[in-house]
């Protein structure tokens, strides 16, 4: 029924001798919402950037043929002195006008009634490094989308974002997600977030502990293996 | 008069040029490599003088294979490389120092825009207007890779490359910058009107441009500054900059 976007085998990422992530195997269909969940320094970061090429490794990672595939790294750095505007950050992706505008309408930025003149001067003439932390979120997947990807991958930020503005960017992925037929990987910090958006989760620490469907296979268990003592607020809530 | 007229033109060109490359610099944090590079052309200089060839050509080799170490070891390793840097740097100033003749040796270390020549502007007009136009070629990528090398990657970009030729063109600025402001104040030439133009910029293009502006306008001021009380026109082209910034303070964006 689902063709298969992504086949993973065997695939390991040393660094110095140091393994940082060993054997892993598993595929995602056209379509998936995968969450990656793990301890830090589990090697999630690491497994997108594999993913995308950017480093060595050995064992296969094959995608797809013809997949755009955009990226959102978790380390970006707009600091708010950098002087770059919303616009000009979009434009350097892309220069048509009406990308950028459907774009930001995805991420409910620019809406039907939002008047031009208001989204020109208050936002799109800002620097980037003004915006709070929901909305540098939703431009930079705005940003991402300006090319029409078949498959997103979203690093989530550790922190800085409140928790209403977290909500409404994974409320807006799980939109593209059901519109688009977008296939997006999410690392997430937030059990929560996984439990609500994600159908399949990968749980991640060097080597895969679990992989499938969250509410099957995160079970306090799978959670105690995953990150020791650090998740037993989330092991008890389901008991 | 005449001798004011080149002088003044070499400075403004220098300036819109180390003002243009300098706001990417600061951008890419690397607002004290001009500084630390302008050291390593003293040897060179040292021998250009010795046997008597344009100090450009000496200042801009030693350059050239000093941004070869560094752009290696960036690569190659993704430790901070400013022990190494830093060692590498000061030993070759310390060469230069020894090997510069008594007599020019002040000239070597803070510049004299005083005794330029047509050759010198010559050198300066090309070398400004391939900053300019190299530097605008690449400056998407740029700007990319300073916010994320990951995402640049992953968009394709060649990131290693951009850095290697954005790196040329620093070793390119330093080496004009040095006839001006000498080898101990020419990193200044390069951060200080970035840093004026980044206190009152909300947009990159509006940035970058009022860099090159500032630069230019420093560079005038310290000239007339220069002639009218007999005061050298390096350290007054950095003065006049730093009084550009101690402005720009005021109005600064928050």
């Amino acid at each position: 029924m689902s063709e298969s976007i992504l086949d993973i085998e065997n695939l390991t990422v040393s660094f110095d001798d140091n393994e940082v992530i060993e054997n892993l195997s598993f595929s995602a269909q056209k379509g998936d919402v995968i969450a990656i969940v793990g301890p830090n320094g589990a090697g999630k970061s690491v497994l997108f950037r594999a993913m995308l090429g950017l480093i060595p490794y050995s064992g296969k990672i094959n995608w797809a043929p013809k997949l755009k595939i955009s990226y959102v790294p978790q380390k970006f750095n707009v600091e708010k002195d950098f002087p770059i505007t919303v616009k000009e950050f979009l434009q350097l992706k892309s220069k048509s006008r009406s990308d950028i505008m459907s774009a930001l309408k995805s991420v409910g930025i620019a809406t039907g009634h939002h008047d031009n003149h208001h989204l020109e001067h208050h936002f799109l003439n800002q620097r980037v490094g003004w915006l709070s932390g929901g909305q540098v979120q939703r431009v930079l997947v705005a940003w991402a989308l300006l090319d029409h990807p078949d498959v997103l991958l979203f690093d989530e930020p550790t922190a800085g974002i409140d928790v209403g503005g977290e909500e409404t960017i994974y409320n807006l992925l799980k939109k593209l997600n059901d519109e688009r037929a977008l296939t997006v990987f999410i690392i997430s910090h937030d059990l929560n977030i996984v439990y609500k958006y994600a159908n399949t989760v990968l749980c991640l620490n060097k080597k895969k502990l679990c992989f499938g469907s969250p509410s099957d296979v995160l079970d306090p268990q799978a959670l105690l293996k995953l990150y020791g003592g650090e998740a037993s607020f989330y092991a008890h809530e389901h008991k | 008069m005449n001798d004011l007229f080149l002088q003044l033109t070499i400075a403004i060109l220098i300036g819109i040029g180390a003002g243009y490359l300098g706001s990417f610099m600061v951008l890419k944090r690397m607002s004290l490599v001009g500084d630390a590079l302008s050291h390593v052309a003293l040897p060179g200089i040292a021998l250009a003088l010795l046997w008597n060839f344009n100090p450009f050509f000496g200042a801009f080799t030693v350059l050239f294979a000093a941004i070869l170490g560094v752009w290696a070891l960036e690569r190659k390793t993704e430790l901070p490389s400013e022990t190494l840097v830093g060692i590498f740097f000061t030993l070759s100033l310390a060469i230069g120092i020894l090997l510069v003749p008594d007599h020019e040796l002040l000239e070597a270390l803070f510049g004299d825009i005083s005794s330029v020549t047509i050759a010198d502007l010559l050198i300066t007009l090309l070398s400004v207007a391939a900053i300019v136009i190299i530097i605008s070629l690449i400056r998407r990528g740029l700007t990319i890779s300073t916010l994320s090398k990951d995402l640049a990657k992953s968009m394709n970009i060649s990131v290693d490359k951009i850095n290697f030729i954005f790196l040329i063109m620093v070793s390119l600025i330093v080496a004009i910058g040095i006839k001006v402001a000498g080898t101990i104040l020419t990193g200044s030439l390069v951060i200080i009107p970035a840093a004026a133009a980044k206190n009152i910029s909300i947009s990159i293009s509006k940035y970058t441009l009022l860099a090159a502006l500032f630069g230019a306008i420093a560079s005038i001021g310290g000239v007339f500054m220069a002639a009218l009380w007999s005061l050298p026109p390096g350290p007054s082209i950095i003065l006049t900059g730093g009084i550009i910034f101690l402005a720009t303070l005021v109005f600064k964006k928050f």
